[in-house]
C-alpha cells in the first residue's frame, strides 16, 4: 500500500511490506537455502533419559554410501570445542553461584535426556545420512531417571557438580515481614498448582546450514534464529574460540520463534565446526519429532502460592514457593526465567505491600527448559490472578471489586519486588473490557446456556508485563552476562531513499513494516522509500535480537536515536545550502526549511548534496549521510491489560468451549494497529492452548509421550473463537515513541482468565492446566469434594 | 532411480528420484520450488499442501511416483504471470492473515480448494476447513477472515 508522506503513517493500519514474498512462496527460510557443495547432517539422539555411553561404533556408518563423516562428542572434545554457555548467573540464597554443569554440543560419556545429541552423520544426501545414522551403534548402560520436579532433589545425580540436582535456591523479598503480615491476616487464600510444561512449536522447525571458505578462513551460518548476533557471540567467544570477524550469521526468514529460537543450540555449533572439517556446506533441519525433544521447552513450575488479605479484601502480603524444572542442562537464558522474569512480576497490578518468593530450580532428565512466549511473566500472572479470583470467591467479594480495591493508581510505583512501574491506568482497560465483553448481561447468557445443559463460567485476568529488559548495568548486577541494548543504523542513499538496519529480528512480527512506518513518519518520506534490513551480522552493526517484546521499545528507539542524528546532520547541510544559520533550520515532513521564510531544501536534495559534495562545507562536515545509534533503556516498559473469558462446559463430556474472549490492552502508543492486533490474537491462542490443550508429558522412565502434533495439541482453528479486542493508550514515559511492546501479552493474560472461567463454571476451587475434556469431566465428578 | 514426470504450475517437469522420495521432497529439492514447506512428520500441519488435479493434498503424505502424470499447482503458481496476487492471496494480505509466513502457502492452497465449493462460507465452515492446517502465529482469527473474504472474491472459481 502506498502511504502518504505525512505523520498519518504513524498509527496507520498499513498492510505489510513482507507479505508478498510469503504469499507467493518466495520467502527464504533456512531450509530453503541451497549452497554449492551442500551436504546433509542427521543427528543420532539418545533413546534413553539417563545412561552411560559405554561405546559408540561408527565404522559401519562411516563406510555407508555417500557418508562424508561421523563425529561424536569425543571428536569435539579433541578439537577443544567448548560447551554451550548460560547467559545469566543466578546467585543463590546461600550466596553461592548457581551450579553450571558442562553442556557439550554432543554428549560426552553420558546422556541426560531423551533426544540428546550423541553423534552426527554427514552425507551427500539427506537420505544417505538418515540411512547411515541407523548404522551408528551406541552401547548404553541405563541409569535411573527423574522427570518429576518434586522428586528431583532426592534422585540420583544427573551432574556431578549438583549432587542434589539443584541448580540454585533463590529468593526475593522480605520473608520475615511477609510472614508477620500473614500472621495478622483476616483471610488467607492458598493454591497449589503446576504451571504446565509447554513445547513452543514454531511451525518452521529449527534449521542450520553452515559453509566454510578456505580462501578467507571464513564461516557463514544460516540459522533459524531470533538473534543472529547473540548466536555469533556465544558461538565464537565461548564454544568455537573463533574471531567474530570470521563468522557471519544470517537468520533469514524465520518461521516463528516464541523464544525457542533465541538459544545457541548444539546443532548450530556442530554444523559450523563440521563445515570447516569437511570444507563443505553442512545443512541440518529438524523433523518435528526432533523439535519436540530438542527445542527448549517452556514453563514447568510447581507452585504453592498464598495471599493474605484484611477483612475488606485489601491485599496485605503474598508468599510464593516455586520449584522450577530446568531440564537436563542449562539452556542459554534458562536461569533467569523462573527468577528475574518471574518473581519481579508478582505485584501484578496491585499495591500488595509485601511479597516474598522463593524459587528452587532443579535438573531433571528432560529436555532443557527456557523462555517460551512470556517467559516467567505468564507464570507470575497465573499465580497472582488465580489467587485474586479465588480470594474474592472465598470472601464473597465481587472479583472485579476486589481488584479495584487493590489497583495501583499512582505512578511511578515502586513494587516490593524490585520493579518500578513508570505509568499505567488499570481501571481504564478493565472498564473497557467489561463493556466490550457485555459482562452486565452475563447472567442472561448463563441461564440460556443452562437451558441447553451447559455450564457457563466467566473469568478475569488483569496482567502486568515487563518488556525490554533493561538497563544493562542493573541487569548485569543481577547476573546478566550480556548487554540489553539495541542497535540501529540509518543509511540515506544519494537519491534520498533510506535503508534501515536493525539489530532486532522479525520472525512474524512485521518489523519491515512497523519500523518503516516509524522512519517514514519521522523523515516524512513515502513508505516505499524506506527498506528495513535485519537478520545478518554482515550487514547490521550489532544487535541483541528479538525476545521479551522488546523490539519496538528498544530496537525502535535505537532507530529513532539514529534518525535524530540524520536530521541533525541534514540541518547542517541544509543550512549551508540555504546560506542560513543552522539554528534557523527546521525539519518538517521531508523538507529542511529556514524558519519564517519559504526557503527550503527537500530531504532528497540534502541527501544528494551529502554524496555529491560540490557545494558542501567540507572543512566542517564529513560527506555522506549515514548514522547509527545504540540505545540502552533506563527501565522496562510495562504493558498491562484486562481479559475476560467466557466458557461453556459440556456436563456430559467435560468438553470446554471458549465462547467469548475479550482483551483490552494498554501497549502505549501503537505504530500499526493491524499488526498489534495480530500479535494479541496469536498470544491469546497460545495462552488458551496452555489452559485447554497443551500439556507436555514424560512417563516416569523419561520418555516423552507427547512428541508429535497428534499427542501434543497446539490449538486448531476450532479451539479458539474470534477474539474481541481493543486498546487503551498510556504512553511509556521513558522512550521517545511512547511504546511498550505487545508480543507476549496474550500468552501472559489468557491462561488465568480461562482457568478462572472454568473454575467459575464448575464451582470448584481449582482445575489443573491443561483443562482437557477428561480433566474437566473428572472434576465435575469430584465436585462435591472440592467445592469452594 | 525412477524418472517421475508431471505438470507443475502449467509446465511439464521430470526428475530422476529414488522410489521412496516424497512428493514434497520432489517439489522442494528436485524442482527447487521451496514455497511448499514441511512443518511436521505426521501429516498434521498442512504446510506442504498443494493442489493435485485441482484437489488440495498434503504433499508429505504421498511419494512422488504417485503423482506421475498429475497436474500440480504449488504456491508459486497461484499469482498471475505478471506477479499480480490471486484474490485469495490478496485477501490474506488485506486481512493480515499471515505473520511468519511459514504455514501460509499451505493455508492458501487449502483455501483455494475449499473456496471453489464455498463461494460464501460461514465462519464455522472455514474453521472446519482448517482442521488440517496448523498456524502458531495468528490464532487463526485473521486467517478465518482472509478465507471468508478471499472466497467471496473468487466467486466459486479458481
Amino acid at each position: 500500500m502506498n502511504a502518504p508522506a505525512s505523520s498519518s503513517v504513524l498509527g496507520a493500519r498499513l498492510t505489510r511490506k513482507e507479505d508478498y514474498r510469503f504469499l507467493t512462496g518466495t520467502g527464504q527460510f533456512t531450509d530453503d537455502v541451497a549452497l554449492s557443495n551442500q551436504s546433509y547432517a542427521v543427528f543420532v539422539r539418545s533413546p534413553h533419559a539417563h545412561a552411560k555411553i559405554k561405546s559408540i561404533k561408527t565404522d559401519k556408518a562411516k563406510s555407508a554410501k555417500g557418508v562424508l563423516a561421523v563425529y561424536t562428542g569425543e571428536d569435539l572434545a579433541n578439537a577443544k570445542v567448548g560447551g554451550l554457555p548460560c547467559g545469566w548467573l543466578i546467585t543463590g540464597t546461600d550466596g553461592k553461584p548457581m551450579k553450571e554443569p558442562p553442556f557439550p554440543p554432543l554428549a560426552q560419556g553420558k546422556v541426560r535426556h531423551v533426544g540428546e545429541r550423541v553423534a552426527v552423520v554427514i552425507a551427500e544426501t539427506l537420505a544417505q545420512a538418515r540411512d547411515a545414522a541407523d548404522k551408528v551403534k551406541v552401547d548404553y548402560e541405563e541409569l535411573p531417571a527423574v522427570v518429576d520436579l518434586t522428586k528431583a532433589r532426592k534422585a540420583s545425580a544427573i551432574h556431578d557438580i549438583a549432587p542434589d540436582n539443584t541448580c540454585y535456591v533463590w529468593a526475593l523479598g522480605d520473608k520475615a515481614a511477609t510472614d508477620a503480615a500473614f500472621a495478622k491476616a483476616a483471610h488467607v487464600t492458598k493454591l497449589e498448582f503446576w504451571n504446565n510444561r509447554l513445547v513452543p512449536n514454531a511451525i518452521e522447525p529449527r534449521s542450520a546450514n553452515a559453509t566454510y571458505s578456505r580462501a578467507g578462513d571464513e564461516y557463514t551460518l544460516y540459522v533459524a534464529s531470533q538473534n543472529p548476533h547473540v548466536e555469533r557471540l556465544l558461538m565464537t567467544a565461548f564454544v568455537l574460540g573463533l574471531p567474530e570477524s570470521k563468522v557471519r550469521v544470517v537468520a533469514p526468514d524465520v518461521g516463528g520463534g516464541f523464544g525457542s529460537k533465541i538459544y545457541l543450540y548444539g546443532e548450530d555449533v556442530v554444523v559450523t565446526w563440521a563445515a570447516k572439517q569437511l570444507n563443505r556446506a553442512v545443512k541440518w533441519t529438524a523433523d518435528r519429532s526432533e523439535s519436540y525433544v530438542s527445542d527448549a521447552h517452556g514453563r514447568d513450575h510447581l507452585t504453592v502460592a498464598e495471599l493474605a488479605l484484611d477483612k475488606d479484601g485489601k491485599f496485605l502480603a503474598m508468599r510464593v514457593k516455586t520449584t522450577a524444572n530446568l531440564g537436563a542442562y542449562l539452556s542459554t537464558f534458562a536461569s533467569c526465567i523462573p527468577t528475574i522474569l518471574y518473581a519481579t512480576l508478582l505485584a501484578g497490578q496491585y499495591t500488595t505491600p509485601l511479597i516474598y518468593c522463593e524459587v528452587t530450580a532443579v535438573f531433571t532428565n528432560t529436555t532443557p527448559v527456557d523462555a517460551y512466549r512470556g517467559a516467567g511473566r505468564p507464570e507470575a500472572t497465573y499465580v497472582v490472578e488465580r489467587l485474586v479470583e479465588t480470594a474474592a470467591r472465598e470472601m464473597k467479594i465481587d472479583p472485579l471489586e476486589i481488584r479495584r480495591r487493590n489497583f495501583i493508581r499512582e505512578f511511578p510505583y515502586q513494587t516490593p519486588v524490585a520493579l518500578c512501574y513508570d505509568t499505567g491506568n488499570y481501571e481504564a482497560t478493565l472498564d473497557a473490557a467489561l463493556q466490550l465483553a457485555d459482562v452486565k448481561n452475563f447472567g442472561k447468557r448463563k441461564d440460556e446456556s443452562a437451558k441447553r445443559g451447559k455450564l457457563r463460567g466467566i473469568g478475569y485476568a488483569c496482567y502486568i508485563e515487563a518488556c525490554g529488559i533493561a538497563p544493562s548495568n542493573v541487569a548485569g548486577s543481577l547476573g546478566a552476562r550480556a548487554g540489553l541494548f539495541e542497535a540501529g543504523e540509518i543509511r540515506v542513499h544519494p537519491t534520498g531513499t533510506v535503508t534501515v538496519f536493525t539489530g532486532s529480528h522479525s520472525h512474524g512480527q512485521g518489523h519491515e513494516t512497523t519500523f518503516a512506518q516509524v522512519v517514514a513518519d519521522r523523515l516524512g518520506l513515502p513508505m516505499e522509500n524506506v527498506e528495513v534490513v535485519h537478520g545478518d551480522t554482515s550487514k547490521i552493526l550489532f544487535g541483541m535480537g528479538t525476545y521479551g517484546s522488546r523490539s519496538i521499545a528498544v530496537g525502535g528507539t535505537a532507530i529513532v536515536k539514529a534518525l535524530d542524528k540524520i536530521v541533525a546532520k541534514g540541518k547542517k547541510i541544509a543550512a549551508h545550502l540555504l546560506e542560513a544559520s543552522e539554528s534557523d533550520v527546521e525539519y518538517d515532513r521531508g523538507e529542511f526549511k529556514v524558519a519564517g521564510t519559504d526557503r527550503k531544501k527537500t530531504f532528497g536534495e540534502v541527501a544528494f548534496a551529502a554524496y555529491v559534495p560540490h557545494n558542501y562545507p567540507l572543512d566542517k562536515l564529513e560527506p555522506g549521510l549515514n548514522e547509527n545509534a545504540f540505545y540502552d533503556p533506563t527501565n522496562f516498559t510495562f504493558p498491562a491489560g484486562s481479559y475476560v473469558c467466557e466458557v461453556e462446559v459440556d456436563k456430559d463430556t467435560g468438553n470446554t468451549q471458549i465462547v467469548s474472549f475479550t482483551a483490552v490492552d494498554d501497549f502505549g502508543k501503537i505504530i500499526n494497529p493491524m499488526i498489534v492486533e495480530g500479535q494479541v490474537h496469536g498470544g491469546l491462542a497460545q495462552g488458551i492452548g496452555q489452559a485447554l490443550t497443551e500439556g507436555c508429558r514424560y512417563e516416569s522412565s523419561g520418555q516423552l509421550v507427547t512428541g508429535s502434533f497428534m499427542d501434543y495439541c497446539i490449538p486448531r482453528s476450532s479451539d479458539v473463537p474470534l477474539f474481541k479486542i481493543d486498546t487503551r493508550e498510556t504512553p511509556c514515559t521513558h522512550n521517545p515513541l511512547g511504546v511498550k511492546g505487545c508480543g507476549e501479552a496474550g500468552a501472559i493474560g489468557a491462561p488465568a482468565a480461562v482457568m478462572n472461567a472454568i473454575t467459575d463454571a464448575l464451582g470448584v476451587k481449582d482445575v489443573p492446566m491443561p483443562a482437557t475434556a477428561q480433566t474437566v469431566w473428572k472434576h465435575l465428578q469430584e465436585k462435591s469434594h472440592a467445592r469452594v | 532411480m525412477i524418472k517421475v514426470s508431471m505438470k507443475v504450475n502449467g509446465k511439464p517437469v521430470s526428475a530422476e528420484v529414488e522410489a521412496r522420495t516424497l512428493l514434497v521432497t520432489y517439489i522442494r529439492e528436485n524442482l527447487r520450488l521451496t514455497g511448499t514447506h514441511v512443518g511436521c512428520d505426521t501429516a498434521q500441519c498442512g504446510a506442504c499442501t498443494v493442489l493435485m488435479n485441482g484437489r488440495a493434498i498434503k504433499s508429505c503424505s504421498i511419494v512422488a511416483m504417485q503423482a506421475e502424470g498429475a497436474d500440480l499447482m504449488t504456491i508459486e503458481g497461484v499469482a498471475k504471470a505478471d506477479g499480480t496476487l490471486h484474490p485469495m492471496q490478496q485477501a490474506f494480505k488485506e486481512n493480515h492473515g499471515l505473520q511468519c509466513g511459514f504455514c501460509t502457502p499451505g493455508m492458501v492452497m487449502n483455501a483455494l480448494d475449499f473456496a471453489k465449493s464455498h463461494p460464501n462460507p460461514t465462519e464455522q465452515e472455514v474453521r472446519e476447513s482448517l482442521e488440517g492446517n496448523l498456524c502458531r502465529c495468528t490464532g487463526y482469527h485473521n486467517i478465518v477472515k482472509s478465507i471468508m473474504a478471499g472466497a467471496r472474491a473468487m466467486g466459486g472459481k479458481l
